[in-house]
């Protein structure tokens, strides 16, 4: 055997060397890697004791095998595997070779007879444990394989019963991966027959180890998300589990529990000591809820959770979780909820309160009152005020996602929401606030809400009020003394925190639109106008003046006897507001004046928008640049630019559209003007720094690449085959440049030789592409590819620029959607004359707060830059929890940027900026190898380049000599 | 029979003066010491003369717990240790320790100076017995001694109160002390584990209640200040100083804090500043949002909260003043009132239940024309009554009986009617015992203690392969011998056991005779009997000897002619004791006959 083996070994270093001398040409780059295996071996022969072969094997474990020589290391570590007497040896040859059965390429059903024999005579536990875990990475690895499938489970099946929990929890596990439910199919010539799994998994589910109950939970779930259909008679199982001592097992149970009742929501179950009988849904949902009160707060998230996604469950069930009946010295008693709701409908809220206003009324049967329910009741009361805020947060969650499907559940859950806007902790509030928003479509707030709801405007943190604004925005509010309560607490609002200032418009805008008729008995309140006075002129600066005549000028859109009421001098504002302010104020019908645009109006006809259109001819218009002369093809190119840029200010919707694709005509245009250049027309080498121009064209081709790659969101791959083209055109001129003004031929082979490997990088990503790229550099580059190889860089030059003057214009394929990555950083404002003073040395955190738009992954990319006046430039990378999500596409950055230099002499300013951070090489696929073992976290993070996508804000600073 | 004694001395039936006796396995545990806020006589502290006539305490009782420091569970310790004569140890937790002195000596103070008491425990006897306390942390098993081991749970209520867990040996007593089920803004709720006791001691002053959400009451009591501060009133909140008091001022200075509030809050001075230090200390026992913020800020250090002078109460605008004492009968808290009481703008939120014939009292049920010192008061302020109260109410007790799963619950600390209520619910829907014994009234609960055996770890293996699957949780037949030495039991393999008690082996064989009819040969009838046998026992081995004798197994077999009857052969079936079963088995086959040859 170990003969035949070392012979294999052999065979491919000789293979290996052979290729060497026939294809020297192609497969330069991948030949210089000595072989694996042998070396492998080598190794592991000259390990004298147990220790050593470890070290070896973990050396060798960093660096990733090929697909190719992975079936000879395989063979290598068998042999060992046999003469190996050290279980720990053992233990990491077999994680080994559940390693390299992953490998891309590799198909490891020549190793499986192998594994399973090892596993027979093994007696350590612990190896066993990983062996099975070997084969259910074989077995994951061959899904198609149904002879294997079966053989692993028979496998899986013996090892059952062995007592250690390690290794019935990993047969457990290949179970659940590998195996099926039938025990019908027998479509193999063999005759195999799958095993029922379901039942061989139940039996572990009382296990004596917890660990390996939850294996098989865990195992039975995974059947599931395979797409098997579990059986019902799992769940009386399961729901004995639901009182197990542990944890895990719990929270596992619970889910099991969820998957059974999403699966067989309508069967019928039977209540246990009683005839009854209801639907399997709903003994889930009660059984679950029991759980919100479980012992364990992992088990208590875990249920709240689910909670929210059972929604065909019955109303009456689903209204108990907010019912918890109160009682007092066995009186039936009012809930403070049920109180106020009263106290509104009898027309007297907030009366003075009397002590024992709350005293409890009716009688109480004591026969009657169920303490501790099998249903439902009361799950939410309890997951609200639980101590762990993990818990309140899934409850929330979890009453959202319920409110969203049920309209009058989410009528009842109003009160316990609104209460959560108090919670201790912020997060808890805002998540709060954020559901109430998504059901505000469902709710209409009572008086006595909304002034809870209100009280929260003067929360100290911004995140709760802006969220409350947006709350707000689509609110439905049923009174007009709940419109004025809430003008009232905006605009108290607005004087505590000035900064709000945009955002309470905006809130404005919407109540105004939304609830019309109720503004409109208020409106003279709220302008002061009296019937026989005239009253003085408001001042129009005053936030708080425009924030009530945003809300009436909204409300007015759709009222049109409101402007009746309106004075003179609110005519004026009106004017101009809706110069100032277009985005908050609508444009009014006013009497005796014509509508000045009427193009806005939304009832334009469905068909074809005149700018779409446009924005499609002025491109159409492109495809002819190849007939024209270069000077025409400037002009026409330069004219389309402007055309573009001018439509992308004027239709926001296009704005990507149009920036997008005159960012890839600036591209072209350049590069016709440095192909232009009078440089090219003299025979010899200039050796002179007089390419200026063609040089900076290139840099800026690459520069706006990078940003047409990275600054877009909705980028598709077609585009970025273009993008890449362009940028290797970009890279070909830059050679070409350099070629013509720097004397000497050394450096210039390091280049070449650099672009080829562009070019194959190029064709191996975009490969599925190339046929869509007729005609064009690239096509050409590579019928010359062989040509290139051998040709020396003098030559290269001259192939590159005859194919760059003769590639054909690339039509740019619009996406369906676009939007260019933007950002405003709102704060520091950089307004200020006031130096932020610190001492040298010493650091001083400056707060940063920004709002992107159509940033992907803001996380990773998003990267804060400070400016110092001496040039120095620092890069801050902002912490993932500093991004926040208001919306789809929107982000915000909120974070502290700290700032230290040397003493100066007087204060400067310095800039901030934010960039967008990118690396183009992320977009090559991954070796499996690498995720299971360390992978060293600067190839992760590392960035290739930053695009600056935010105006620079300027800050006052002053660091001041340390005192000593 | 093995049984756990129970008697209370005090909270049977009743609330205050907790003090309940626990005999189990023999071991004797006083839990709690408390005094009755009600009397004012001998009938504050429990009787200790129940234990003993004559003789000292530290003999009868192993040791005493006490499970948090509010009086009505520790006022009677120094008495009881000093005075009556305990040297044995006091278990309570680390909060309860450094607060405990600091209210013994106010009681001390208010009994001694202002009424005048003799025979009162002196400030010495509060140090004395102190230094008998041993500490004790959550979830730390205590081995009191070789036998009985307590161990603390966290319980909410008010900061360090801890429900215990008695056990000895396989038997256990769970007292809970007061706990409270539900968070609130500066505890956490209380938590047991699985523990599954013999007994479960419980309070119950809330037997009969379920209670509305905690945030209406807090969002309410928050309304309300913020409004009346608003109006430029003075809001005056009457507290006792330690347990609740902690939470309105959390719950205020965070209020404070995220509504930019500038009014100024103010807290009468006194034993409070020593204790809110202790709270500041005891981070570890607070609740989750505390403990994660402690870093950044200490939430105990309040920013808005200031020590309150005398002469503030007459500045001008509004404010905010906790004063104590808490039911307006007396002290700073009264003063203060009569102050404010005069203007409608102001407010007074009673926290707390108000005893009949305090001022406190009388303004909740309503009366605005108080007597005061000869004249005449007239409350125009707002008075308003909020609950704040730190007990389980009756589906927090159902809970936590729902999570330790106990075989027996006893109820104390609560009154009898509501008890009675809670008792058949338990019964009724845990299906477990339930008792409440009133003041000097014995329980008494039978045990069945479970006895360990120590089993060699060769004969458990040997007799796990011989079974199939191994079952969980289901009783197995296991064969071996159990040695009693030294009152430990130890079960061995039967071998193991011989050599250890050098004994030799005694062989035991039974033998029985079968009578056949035939009248063949003998050698031609064991071989019938051979082939029978053959055939039937497929799984054994069976074999025919040379010398003509069948053997199954260990089983001997010899055919042997009548001696009379020479139609009847006699068949010898010899087997060794160990082999009872198949030779059993063997000769009730053979009895039955061999079937007929085919020839």
């Amino acid at each position: 055997m170990a003969a035949h083996l070392k012979k294999r070994v052999y065979e491919e270093f000789t293979k290996v060397v052979q290729q060497q001398q026939e294809e020297i040409a192609t497969k330069k780059l991948r030949l210089t890697k000595p072989s694996k295996s042998a070396a492998l071996h080598i190794d592991l022969c000259k390990a004298t004791s147990p220790a050593d072969a470890l070290q070896y094997l973990l050396q060798f474990a960093r660096k990733p095998v090929e697909a190719e020589s992975v079936e000879g290391v395989v063979r290598i570590l068998l042999e060992h595997y046999y003469k190996e007497n050290d279980p720990s040896v053992r233990l990491k040859i077999a994680s080994l070779l559940g390693l390299l059965s992953k490998t891309a390429g590799f198909s490891p059903d020549c190793i499986i007879d192998d594994a399973i024999n090892i596993l027979q005579n093994e007696k350590s536990h612990q190896v066993l444990a990983q062996l099975l875990d070997t084969l259910l990475a074989i077995g994951t690895k061959l899904p198609e394989n149904q002879a294997i499938q079966t053989r692993l489970v028979d496998v899986a099946c013996k090892h059952l019963t062995d007592t250690s929990h390690g290794v019935r929890n990993k047969c457990l596990q290949l179970l659940g991966n590998l195996g099926s439910l039938e025990k019908s199919i027998t479509k193999d010539a063999e005759g195999l027959t799958a095993r029922d799994v379901q039942n061989i998994i139940g039996d572990y589910f009382n296990d004596q180890d917890p660990r390996v109950r939850t294996a098989a939970i865990k195992a039975m779930l995974q059947l599931h998300e395979r797409g098997l259909k579990l059986h019902q008679t799992i769940y009386n199982q399961a729901c004995k589990l639901l009182s197990d001592d542990y944890e895990q097992v719990r929270s596992a149970a619970v889910q099991l529990i969820w998957v059974i009742s999403q699966l067989y929501p309508e069967s019928i179950v039977p209540i246990p000591s009683s005839n009854e009988e209801i639907r399997l849904v709903d003994d889930a949902f009660g059984k679950i809820c029991h759980m919100v009160s479980d012992g364990s707060w992992v088990v208590r998230v875990q249920a709240a959770k689910l909670l929210g996604s059972m929604e065909q469950v019955s109303s009456h069930f689903l209204e108990q979780t907010l019912d918890k009946k109160l009682m007092s010295d066995l009186r039936r008693k009012r809930t403070a909820h049920e109180r106020a709701k009263e106290l509104y409908s009898s027309g007297e809220f907030s009366s003075g309160r009397k002590w024992g206003d709350d005293a409890p009324k009716e009688e109480i049967d004591t026969g009657a009152v169920n303490l501790i329910e099998s249903g439902a009741c009361g799950a939410f009361v309890h997951g609200l005020e639980d101590e762990m805020y993990e818990v309140r947060i899934a409850a929330v969650e979890a009453l959202c996602m319920l409110a969203q499907s049920s309209p009058s559940f989410a009528e009842k859950c109003l009160d316990f929401l609104v209460d959560m806007f108090n919670d201790e902790i912020e997060e808890v509030r805002l998540q709060s606030i954020h559901t109430m928003r998504k059901i505000s479509n469902n709710i209409t707030l009572r008086e006595d809400q909304l002034d809870t709801v209100l009280a929260v405007l003067e929360d100290s943190s911004r995140d709760i009020r802006e969220a409350l604004h947006e709350l707000l925005c689509c609110t439905n509010v049923s009174t007009k003394e709940g419109i004025h309560l809430a003008l009232v607490e905006l605009l108290k609002n607005l004087t505590k925190y000035p900064t709000d200032r945009d955002s309470i418009w905006k809130c404005l805008k919407f109540l105004g639109s939304r609830h019309p008729t109720l503004v409109l008995p208020l409106v003279p309140e709220l302008l002061s106008t009296h019937p026989f006075f005239d009253t003085a002129e408001p001042d129009m600066d005053d936030p708080a003046y425009i924030a009530v005549l945003v809300l009436i000028f909204n409300a007015a859109k759709t009222c049109p006897t409101m402007p009746a009421l309106f004075s003179d001098h609110t005519f004026r504002h009106y004017a101009y507001l809706r110069d100032s302010l277009s985005h908050l104020v609508p444009a009014l019908r006013l009497p005796g004046r014509k509508l000045v645009s009427p193009a806005v109006s939304p009832n334009i006809t469905p068909h074809e928008d005149p700018s779409q259109q446009f924005l499609q001819q002025s491109l159409e218009r492109v495809y002819s640049l190849q007939h024209l002369d270069p000077q025409g093809a400037q002009e026409l190119l330069e004219f389309t630019i402007r055309d573009l840029q001018r439509l992308g200010e004027l239709q926001s919707e296009l704005a990507g559209v149009a920036d997008f694709s005159a960012a890839y005509l600036r591209c072209q245009l350049l590069l016709i003007k440095a192909l232009q250049e009078k440089l090219w027309n003299v025979a010899a080498p200039l050796y002179l720094k007089q390419s200026d121009l063609a040089s900076a064209a290139a840099k800026q081709i690459m520069e706006e690449t990078y940003k047409m790659e990275f600054m877009y969101s909705g980028v598709e791959n077609k585009q970025i085959v273009i993008i890449h083209h362009m940028r290797l055109q970009a890279k070909a001129l830059q050679l070409i440049v350099t070629a013509r003004t720097t004397r000497g031929v050394d450096p210039l082979y390091g280049m070449c030789e650099k672009f080829l490997q562009e070019v194959d990088f190029f064709q191996r990503c975009f490969i599925a592409d190339l046929p869509h790229l007729q005609d064009s550099f690239v096509d050409k580059l590579l019928d010359l590819m062989p040509r290139l190889m051998t040709s020396k860089p003098a030559e290269v030059v001259k192939i590159l620029q005859t194919m760059l003057r003769q590639s054909t214009f690339l039509h740019l394929p619009l996406p369906e959607q676009i939007h260019k990555a933007s950002a405003t950083i709102i704060e520091p404002a950089g307004e200020s004359d006031n130096p932020l003073r610190f001492t040298s040395g010493l650091v001083v955190a400056l707060d940063v707060d920004a709002t992107l738009e159509h940033v992907q992954d803001p996380q990773n990319t998003v990267k804060v830059q400070v400016l110092y006046p001496d040039g120095q430039a620092q890069m801050i990378h902002p912490k993932p929890a500093d991004f926040r999500n208001p919306g789809p596409g929107r982000h915000r950055l909120i974070t502290q940027v700290y700032l230290s230099h040397t003493a100066w002499t007087e204060p400067c300013q310095v800039e901030v900026r934010l960039l967008l951070a990118y690396n183009s090489s992320a977009r090559i696929p991954k070796s499996p190898w690498m995720e299971g073992s360390e992978v060293s976290p600067q190839v992760e993070t590392s960035i290739e380049g930053t695009i600056p996508f935010s105006k620079p804000v300027k800050v006052y600073i002053m660091p001041k000599p340390a005192r000593r | 029979m093995p049984e756990i004694r129970v008697t209370p001395l005090g909270a049977g039936q009743d609330v205050g003066r907790s003090c309940i006796l626990v005999s189990i396995a023999g071991k004797n545990v006083m839990l709690d010491c408390g005094m009755h806020m009600g009397f004012n006589d001998d009938r504050r502290f429990p009787d200790f003369s129940y234990i003993t006539q004559n003789g000292r305490l530290t003999d009868f009782l192993d040791c005493v717990i006490i499970s948090h420091f509010h009086l009505d569970h520790c006022g009677a310790l120094p008495y009881f240790s000093e005075m009556v004569g305990y040297d044995g140890p006091i278990y309570m937790t680390h909060p309860t320790q450094a607060i405990c002195p600091i209210l013994l000596e106010d009681y001390r103070k208010i009994a001694v100076d202002k009424k005048g008491e003799a025979n009162f425990f002196t400030s010495q006897m509060i140090k004395d017995c102190m230094k008998k306390v041993v500490a004790v942390h959550l979830h730390q098993t205590v081995q009191v001694d070789d036998e009985l081991e307590i161990k603390a749970y966290y319980a909410g209520h008010v900061l360090g109160a801890a429900m215990f867990q008695i056990k000895v040996g396989s038997e256990s007593v769970v007292y809970t002390g007061d706990y409270n089920m539900t968070p609130d803004r500066h505890l956490g709720a209380a938590w047991i584990d699985k523990c599954r006791p013999n007994l479960l001691i419980t309070e119950s002053t809330y037997a009969t209640t379920i209670r509305d959400s905690k945030r209406c009451r807090e969002r309410d009591f928050l309304k309300k200040v913020h409004e009346t501060v608003e109006r430029g009133g003075k809001v005056l909140i009457p507290v006792f100083a330690l347990g609740r008091a902690q939470e309105l001022c959390i719950l205020l200075e965070t209020f404070w804090e995220r509504m930019n509030l500038k009014v100024p809050i103010y807290f009468s001075t006194g034993l409070t500043e020593k204790a809110n230090h202790y709270y500041k200390l005891f981070i570890t026992w607070t609740n989750q949002k505390i403990r994660k913020t402690f870093v950044q800020r200490n939430m105990f250090e309040f920013k808005h909260i200031k020590a309150f002078d005398r002469a503030f109460a007459d500045n001008p605008g509004p404010m905010v003043v906790f004063a104590t004492p808490g039911m307006l009968h007396a002290g700073q808290s009264l003063q203060i009132f009569r102050k404010w009481a005069g203007n409608e703008k102001n407010m007074v939120i009673m926290p707390g239940y108000c005893v009949q014939g305090t001022v406190g009292h009388k303004i909740l049920s309503g009366q605005r024309k108080l007597e005061m010192e000869g004249r005449q008061l007239e409350v125009k302020m707002q008075v308003e009554y909020m609950s704040f109260s730190a007990h389980a109410d009756a589906k927090g007790i159902m809970q936590l009986v729902g999570q330790a799963e106990p075989e027996r619950v006893l109820l104390v600390h609560g009154e009898a009617k509501k008890m009675e209520f809670l008792r058949q619910k338990i019964e009724q829907e845990f299906r477990v015992s339930c008792y409440m014994p009133a003041n000097g009234e014995t329980v008494t609960l039978p045990t069945s203690p479970s006895i360990p055996v120590g089993i060699s770890l060769g004969l458990l293996k040997r007799e796990m392969a011989q079974g199939l699957l191994p079952e969980a949780k289901k009783p197995r037949l296991l064969h071996g011998t159990l040695i009693m030495k030294d009152s430990s039991f130890r079960l061995v393999s039967s071998e193991q056991a011989l050599k250890e008690l050098g004994l030799a082996e005694h062989q035991l064989r039974f033998t029985c005779r079968v009578h056949l009819q035939d009248t063949r040969k003998e050698q031609e009838t064991a071989l019938r009997v051979y082939s029978h046998l053959k055939s039937t026992l497929k799984d054994h081995c069976v074999q025919h000897l040379p010398d003509g004798s069948v053997t199954v197994e260990s089983i001997l077999i010899q055919a042997a002619a009548h001696s009379e009857d020479p139609g009847t052969k006699v068949l010898l079936v010899s087997w060794t004791y160990q082999d009872e079963e198949l030779g059993s088995f063997l000769t009730a086959l053979l009895k039955k006959g061999l079937p007929q040859a085919p020839s």
